[in-house]
């Protein structure tokens, strides 16, 4: 079933692009009903497991099938909570960048719609993959579609953002590769069983400096997609360069799959390691925070203010993570779905204004609030849910992480509390530029049409029922991070690392 | 020569005996059509003597070839590449209008070349192989003999390979002056067993000088650029598949089953040629606006790739060598397909600029040529991607860190290049100044070759297993 749900997407894709040799409006039906379709699948699944009465492990559902026995490699998908809960943001965002992009993409739509598609296949896929090599296939195949977005329609500076994009993803995968074959080697020398399966790798026995170098290469894999400051450098750029459809998947889902892989992998597979980097990578979570945050300031560019934002964000994710209890990571995983609504309903905005005004300058912008006062007040509220107000989704997740990181470092969680207030500075100071004012410029423009305001009102109601009753979400994460609680406190079974032949027939 | 040994070099003799009914057929009655059919059939039927196997155990046939399922698999794929290089050749040639029938003399008697150095186990059938082979070669680049770039470029591949063999034949006289004996075999076990004298290590290096440079390693690799744009486009997709894969084959065959290199200087030397090819090609294909220098380059990188597993060592790198291979030509005949395919008549379509917007104009072609470039760069859902993980496997078996970290580096740069010919496909046509080269309408057998190509990089890319077992119980050694 997991397979056909993919196979849903990406079949949805061909069809989509076929169907845009004869027509404008059948790819973006067909797309649309593709989501559409899958969202309800997966919503009859998620509330099912809602009311699942009798306790069960973690996992809601599995495929396994044996794809390349020569190497061990099996095509192996299964849900967990957290899972479930980033594969029904990525489709909930999914259809929103559908709908945004109804009016403005009008030059081959059937290719637009295509890359869509598939950028959620792959999505979906990553947040599903069991098996290491399967993630990994799925990892570099959705920069695929996201360049080709990226490179046809987005703007003026397109080819420059998209290689940027490309090559630094691409080479920071790589060397996750690396350090996937280098668990999958050391797996073998201990027990003699050549396998990429997840579950058999968890509890592998590496010698502590072999693990650290391990860990390392998942972790600045992650880190480039999540962004971890030092290596956020091709996010402004992709985000501000991609179209609106582009820079919704990008913000709201592949960083996610950077935190999602961290949240599975890094301390389930390697716990003592982690552990060892954990304060390190919270100190880097904080700079994240309040470094994302100035920089968003400082920017005279919407749309790349609200690229900054997400950095800043996103730190809250790694120090929620890395403080690995379960407070924090439940406030990592409400972050997660909490930014991908309100940053991604943000870049609609953005993208509404450019469409209108061609221009994202915010010097050329103010006083839009009385020739647009529905914008404005989707505005306001987007703005409100970025620098946390209490009542809305964002709050929820970032006390969360700021009480979990408590328990674990003190000072950390006191320095990450000032990134509110700096969240509360350039978010009202947007507000100022763009909205309030007097209208210099004399612009005046189209207020939401019908179809923005049905988007806005979804990402406005999500944001809100999960501010203010967040207890589905947490409800639905909590097995999960339960389990993988577990996994990284079980013992590794200490064999001699160099115990095993090297690999000769590749047989499993 | 037993009758059975007979029967095992079928796919040797049947290209040759194909080659002779056409030097005959053309010198009485010239026609394009026949002469392709009968190039197809000859390959088709050598194909089809490999594929049948009258016993699955080793044949020696005499001292010189020796059948064994590691060469019916080259053998196979050589056959498969150079069936497919007709197709390509067929279009092209006929858009260009000289006489083409000599062509495919020529392109068989450089397969039968191939296919002897795949089989040879003796120092005389590896000169004798590499020398049909190159001199197919000159003729093949050189033959649209009214173009000046192909002819400088068939000379300067004469005078730089006639060198090199010039260097392989000394290096092979000093090994035997050495240890007396000729057979591969042989010359390796000594490797092995017994310190090697200074004579027999100079002959050593002067093989591997004659190898490094028709691979094409850094630093032998002056020829490949011009060659690369020079020759006609479907010699270039021969040049690039069969002839390096024949003798990559021939180098993993001797070298990787010993573990010969372990440790050795050998090991060392390989090493750096690896790695200044990875390097240096990658870097000056960085610097290329011409399609097909930079896919030579580019070409020059992937023979750095394919050494990492080859030093590797195991049974893992002959697996993951010859995945790699079969994903390589592949590939490559994809393409270098659509370069011959869109070539209108005299001029070839190689510069970057010629492929402004191709990706609206001609989807299809665009979309096989992305799809190839991206199998280079080892993107997932192509064979390329399992068989750069089939490289990268193969060395991390044997915690070879040093040398997979620069190819990891490496194939982060390469990326860049295949992305910037991908994106001026898929430029928009507005943007222009001037109208583009519209590209040839491709001639169906080329489509047809191109299209069969793409649909077996993604199968490969999708679902490997068969393959890989196919590679496994033939050409394991």
């Amino acid at each position: 079933m997991l397979t056909l749900l993919i196979l849903l997407l990406m079949l949805g894709g061909v069809a989509a692009w076929i169907s845009g040799r004869w027509s404008q409006t059948w790819p973006r039906w067909i797309s649309m009903g593709t989501a559409l379709l899958h969202i309800i699948i997966l919503l009859v699944l998620w509330v099912h497991d809602l009311y699942r009465t009798e306790p069960g492990t973690a996992w809601l559902e599995e495929t396994r099938r044996v794809w390349v026995p020569q190497l061990g490699i099996t095509y192996h998908l299964a849900i967990d909570g957290l899972s479930l809960l980033l594969v029904l943001l990525s489709n909930f965002l999914g259809i929103l960048a559908i709908a945004s992009s109804w009016e403005g993409i009008q030059k081959r739509v059937g290719f637009f719609h295509f890359n869509l598609m598939w950028i959620l296949a792959a999505l979906v896929g990553i947040f599903e993959a069991m098996d290491l090599f399967l993630f990994y296939f799925f990892w570099e195949l959705v920069l695929v579609p996201l360049y080709f977005l990226i490179a046809i329609w987005g703007y003026e500076n397109r080819y420059y953002a998209a290689i940027k994009f490309f090559l630094f993803t691409q080479a920071s995968g790589l060397f996750l590769l690396l350090a996937i074959l280098g668990l999958y080697f050391a797996h073998a020398r201990a027990t003699g069983v050549y396998t990429f399966n997840y579950f058999d790798l968890l509890g592998t026995p590496i010698a502590g400096g072999a693990a650290f170098v391990l860990m390392l290469g998942f972790f600045v894999a992650f880190a480039v997609k999540l962004p971890v400051v030092p290596f956020h450098t091709w996010l402004p750029d992709a985000h501000t360069e991609a179209p609106t459809a582009g820079s919704v998947d990008l913000a709201g889902l592949v960083l996610k799959i950077g935190a999602y892989g961290m949240i599975r992998f890094i301390p389930p597979l390697f716990p003592q390691a982690a552990s060892e980097f954990a304060t390190f990578a919270m100190i880097l979570g904080v700079i994240g925070i309040i470094y994302g945050a100035i920089v968003a300031f400082a920017q005279t560019d919407l749309k790349r203010l609200v690229a900054y934002t997400s950095i800043s964000h996103m730190g809250f994710v790694l120090l929620g993570i890395f403080a690995w209890n379960e407070l924090a990571l439940q406030g990592a995983v409400m972050v997660m779905i909490a930014h991908g609504l309100s940053t991604g309903g943000l870049f609609i905005l953005v993208g509404d204004l450019q469409n209108r005004l061609h221009t994202r300058e915010l010097s050329r912008m103010g006083g839009l609030w009385a020739a647009a006062p529905r914008m404005g007040g989707v505005g306001l509220f987007l703005a409100m849910a970025t620098l946390g107000l209490p009542g809305l989704a964002n709050f929820v997740g970032e006390i969360m992480v700021l009480f979990g990181v408590y328990q674990a470092n003190v000072t950390l969680a006191a320095i990450a509390t000032g990134g509110f207030v700096v969240a509360t500075i350039y978010s009202v100071w947007m507000m100022q530029r763009v909205y309030f004012g007097p209208n210099v410029h004399e612009l005046r423009l189209r207020d939401s049409n019908a179809r923005e305001m049905t988007i806005f009102g979804a990402v406005i109601a999500v944001t809100v029922w999960l501010g203010v009753h967040p207890a589905p979400v947490i409800s639905t994460a909590k097995p999960a991070l339960d389990t993988l609680q577990d996994y990284a406190r079980r013992p590794a079974t200490t064999v001699s690392v160099r115990d095993a032949a090297p690999l000769e027939r590749g047989e499993s | 020569m037993t009758g059975a040994g007979v029967l095992a070099i079928l796919p040797l003799i049947i290209p040759s005996v194909a080659a002779v009914l056409l030097v005959l057929l053309i010198s009485f009655w010239r026609n394009h059509f026949a002469a392709a059919a009968i190039t197809l059939a000859g390959l088709a039927l050598a194909f089809a003597a490999t594929c049948w196997r009258p016993s699955t155990d080793a044949q020696q046939v005499t001292q010189l070839l020796l059948m064994d399922g590691y060469a019916a698999f080259f053998n196979g794929l050589i056959l498969a590449a150079a069936a497919a290089t007709v197709l390509i050749a067929y279009g092209y040639l006929r858009a260009w209008g000289g006489m083409p029938e000599e062509y495919y003399v020529l392109l068989l008697l450089a397969t039968i070349g191939s296919q002897v150095l795949v089989a040879s186990t003796h120092l005389i059938s590896f000169f004798i192989g590499l020398e049909i082979l190159s001199v197919s070669l000159y003729g093949l680049t050189a033959y649209p003999r009214t173009r000046l770039v192909s002819l400088e470029a068939g000379v300067k591949y004469l005078v730089l390979a006639a060198t090199s063999a010039a260097f392989l034949l000394f290096g092979m006289a000093l090994v035997y002056a050495e240890l007396g004996t000729m057979e591969l075999g042989e010359i390796i076990r000594r490797v092995t067993t017994q310190p090697a004298g200074l004579v027999f290590s100079g002959g050593l290096a002067l093989l591997v000088v004659g190898i490094g440079f028709k691979l094409g390693l850094v630093p032998f690799h002056l020829w490949v650029a011009d060659v690369y744009q020079g020759a006609p486009a479907p010699t270039t997709a021969f040049i690039a598949t069969v002839s390096k894969g024949a003798i990559f084959a021939l180098l993993v065959r001797y070298f990787v089953p010993l573990n010969a290199l372990a440790g050795a200087a050998q090991f060392w030397m390989f090493g750096v040629l690896a790695i200044a090819s990875m390097f240096a090609g990658n870097l000056l294909a960085l610097l290329q606006n011409n399609l097909k220098r930079m896919l030579a380059y580019s070409s020059v990188a992937h023979m750095g790739y394919l050494l990492v597993a080859f030093l590797a060592g195991g049974e893992l790198a002959v697996t993951a060598v010859s995945f790699y291979l079969v994903a390589y030509f592949i590939t490559t005949l994809a393409a270098f397909g659509v370069i011959a395919a869109l070539s209108p008549g005299q001029r070839e379509f190689e510069s970057l600029s010629d492929y402004e917007a191709l990706a609206w104009r001609q989807p299809w072609t665009a979309a096989v040529l992305s799809i190839s470039l991206f199998s280079l760069a080892g993107i997932p859902l192509t064979a390329g991607f399992i068989g750069k993980f089939y490289v990268i496997a193969a060395g991390a078996n044997v915690r070879l860190w040093a040398l997979l970290i620069i190819l990891v580096a490496n194939s982060a740069i390469g990326l860049y290049y295949y992305l910037r010919a991908i994106l001026v496909m898929y430029r928009r046509p507005a943007e222009e100044q001037a109208g583009p080269a519209a590209g040839a309408a491709p001639h169906v057998a080329a489509r047809v070759v191109v299209s069969v190509m793409t649909v077996l990089l993604l199968w490969f890319g999708l679902y490997p297993a068969p393959l890989i077992r196919l590679i496994q119980r033939l050409a394991a050694l």
